[in-house]
């Protein structure tokens, strides 16, 4: 299964990377290369099985914990590595022109 | 006793413990001792990311008032340990070995670190890592690769490599670090110590920086099978922080310790002895294998047929909880932030120049099979083949207490040999993958030196979930059984 420039290209936008031309025909070939690999799962029939979407078993941890209040940062905390901030906001480029 | 500072490096995590219960031993010389070995030998291993020297010292001083006082706070207290820098830790840098992360300070602690604290040991530093703990050699270190301690153009394998370069060096006497595929198993195995990944939810994840959160456990890696216990005892638990954190209560990990393999089942996998397994590693593994019958354990063959898909429907899982997780990489909270026009922009710049090509090439094949018309056919299905992986093992658990095989195929490789190519380089954790499939606890346990390349082989142990006692003891038998390794020949010439 080969992964076509154009793909590379749609998938990197998805996940809001911006490759370099050299990026895109690196992971076209490498992608190719690891998607060939996966194929091999097409073999299994796994038409009567269930994915295992947890990997806890059922009832091994609480479902929920109590809704109580606990602390948590305080502003200043949660703000202190921001790159750019004002006030007790996280200060952004303009989004609306 | 005057002991030297090479006297104290080669002390184990219980021994260095004992010495301070004992007042023959001051945390202070232990942690100095430590500092001297780390700036001996670190510019050529170049274990750590970050050394916190004057924090230690600090808290090896206040260790020191507690034993006087006789108010130790554990076994541990006092005794020099470091963490992969993939654990957050309040006011000391957390990169996650991501320049995307470069200078980023948490605000709050990590559970297993604030238990190691609480148990008083002495956080000397940070330790390299692949970056977001994706690879099998450290090599994807945004800052810089780790050596072999045992052969310097040799990669410690990873992504917990400086975890385990770290206490083969004898810089620390213990350290954590994470296993998603191997993480701590493989390093261990390369760099000749004991690993353990415990069962998935024995271990708080709170404050662990999530590469594949259905996968990804914290475990220790120690000099002998005890310290491994010791630590596993002081981390492992509930954590109401962590909704995947077992409520079972934690085991006696010393009680059974040296209960020995008398009677014990050893389960061992057709598909891991056919083809593709270096004669050397078969050797070792195979002659610890003979140990263990001569202990008075039983070898029985077992099968786990879908072993063999595990790589493929890792490398689908992982990519894909990953391809999420690294969605909070955006410039704008924490971390880097690349000057842009637009908010988009910022977005696009900032994980350009912040990421390194593994992470990168992961999100994007997680991104793909997780996309619309992608979705069924690759991650459905990957979740399908785990479910089947699972069962191969609750099947053979039926025949057997644990299951025994080689870490790898191969000794650790050289720096630079697996690079260029990501698949060779997956291929790597062909035997340790399938334990985070299924959610299971995995060790790695040294059994001898390569006859060729005279390099550190590991045996790899499996348990039935949340059995790590079961699993430490099996560990235990062999260790005690096999002659012990050398020091490797970086930490034997340095005095």
């Amino acid at each position: 299964m080969a992964l076509s420039l154009e793909e590379v290209r749609r998938i990197a936008a998805l996940a809001r990377l911006r490759l370099s031309p050299e990026e895109e025909r690196t992971f076209a070939e490498q992608l190719s290369a690891i998607l060939a690999h996966v194929e091999q799962l097409k073999e299994l029939d796994v038409s009567e099985v269930e994915p295992m979407t947890h990997a806890l078993a059922a009832g091994e941890a609480p479902a929920l914990r109590a809704d109580e209040p606990t602390p948590s940062l305080e502003p200043g905390e949660a703000l202190a590595n921001a790159p750019a901030r004002e006030g007790t906001f996280f200060k952004v480029p303009r989004i609306i022109e | 006793m005057s002991p030297t500072a090479t006297d104290l490096t080669a002390l184990s995590l219980r021994e260095a413990g004992a010495g301070i219960a004992s007042r023959a031993l001051s945390s202070r010389e232990l942690v100095e001792a430590s500092l001297a070995r780390i700036a001996a030998t670190d510019g050529k291993v170049r274990a750590f990311l970050a050394v916190a020297a004057d924090r230690a010292r600090a808290e090896a001083v206040a260790a020191d008032a507690r034993a006087a006082t006789g108010g130790r706070l554990s076994e541990l207290d006092g005794v020099p340990i470091a963490v992969k820098d993939l654990f957050a830790t309040k006011g000391l840098a957390t990169t996650a070995g991501s320049r995307i992360l470069e200078g980023f300070v948490p605000p709050y602690d990590a559970t297993v670190i604030e238990r190691l604290q609480a148990a008083g040991a002495v956080l000397v530093g940070k330790l390299n890592m692949d970056e977001f703990a994706m690879g099998s050699s450290t090599e994807n270190s945004g800052y810089h690769p780790t050596a072999n301690p045992w052969d310097l153009t040799r990669t410690p394998g990873g992504s917990s490599g400086g975890s385990a370069a770290a206490v083969a060096a004898r810089q620390v006497h213990g350290t954590l670090g994470t296993d998603t595929g191997g993480s701590i198993r493989l390093p261990a195995s390369f760099c000749g110590v004991v690993g353990l990944k415990p069962t998935y939810g024995r271990v708080s994840r709170y404050g662990v920086v999530a590469f594949a959160s259905s996968l990804d456990q914290v475990g220790p890696l120690a000099r002998t099978v005890e310290d491994a216990a010791l630590l596993l005892g002081r981390i492992a638990g509930h954590d109401p922080r962590d909704m995947t954190s077992s409520s079972r209560p934690v085991d006696d990990y010393l009680a059974s310790l040296e209960a020995g393999a008398r009677g014990l089942r050893i389960g061992l996998p057709r598909e891991w002895f056919r083809g593709g397994l270096d004669a050397g590693v078969e050797r070792s593994v195979r002659a610890a294998l003979a140990a263990y019958e001569k202990l008075g354990a039983k070898l029985v063959e077992i099968s786990l047929p879908h072993s063999k898909y595990g790589i493929a429907a890792y490398y689908l899982i992982a990519p894909a909880e990953a391809s999420s997780n690294l969605a909070r990489y955006d410039g704008i909270r924490f971390g880097l932030r690349a000057p842009a026009k637009g908010l988009r922009e910022t977005f696009s710049e900032t994980r350009e120049k912040g990421f390194g090509a593994e992470p990168k090439r992961r999100i994007m094949l997680g991104t793909y099979a997780l996309s619309s018309g992608y979705y069924d056919a690759y991650y459905l299905r990957a979740q399908k083949v785990r479910t089947l992986i699972r069962r191969d093992f609750d099947e053979a658990f039926r025949s057997c207490d644990v299951v025994a095989g080689p870490v790898a195929p191969t000794v650790a490789f050289k720096l630079g040999e697996r690079t260029e190519d990501p698949l060779q380089m997956y291929l790597a954790d062909v035997f340790t993958i399938t334990c985070n499939l299924a959610a299971l606890p995995g060790m790695s346990v040294p059994c001898g030196l390569h006859a060729e390349s005279g390099m550190p082989v590991g045996l790899q142990l499996l348990g039935r979930p949340f059995d790590e006692a079961t699993l430490l003891r099996a560990a235990r038998a062999i260790e005690r059984e096999l002659p012990p390794l050398p020091a490797p020949p970086l930490a034997a010439g340095v005095s």
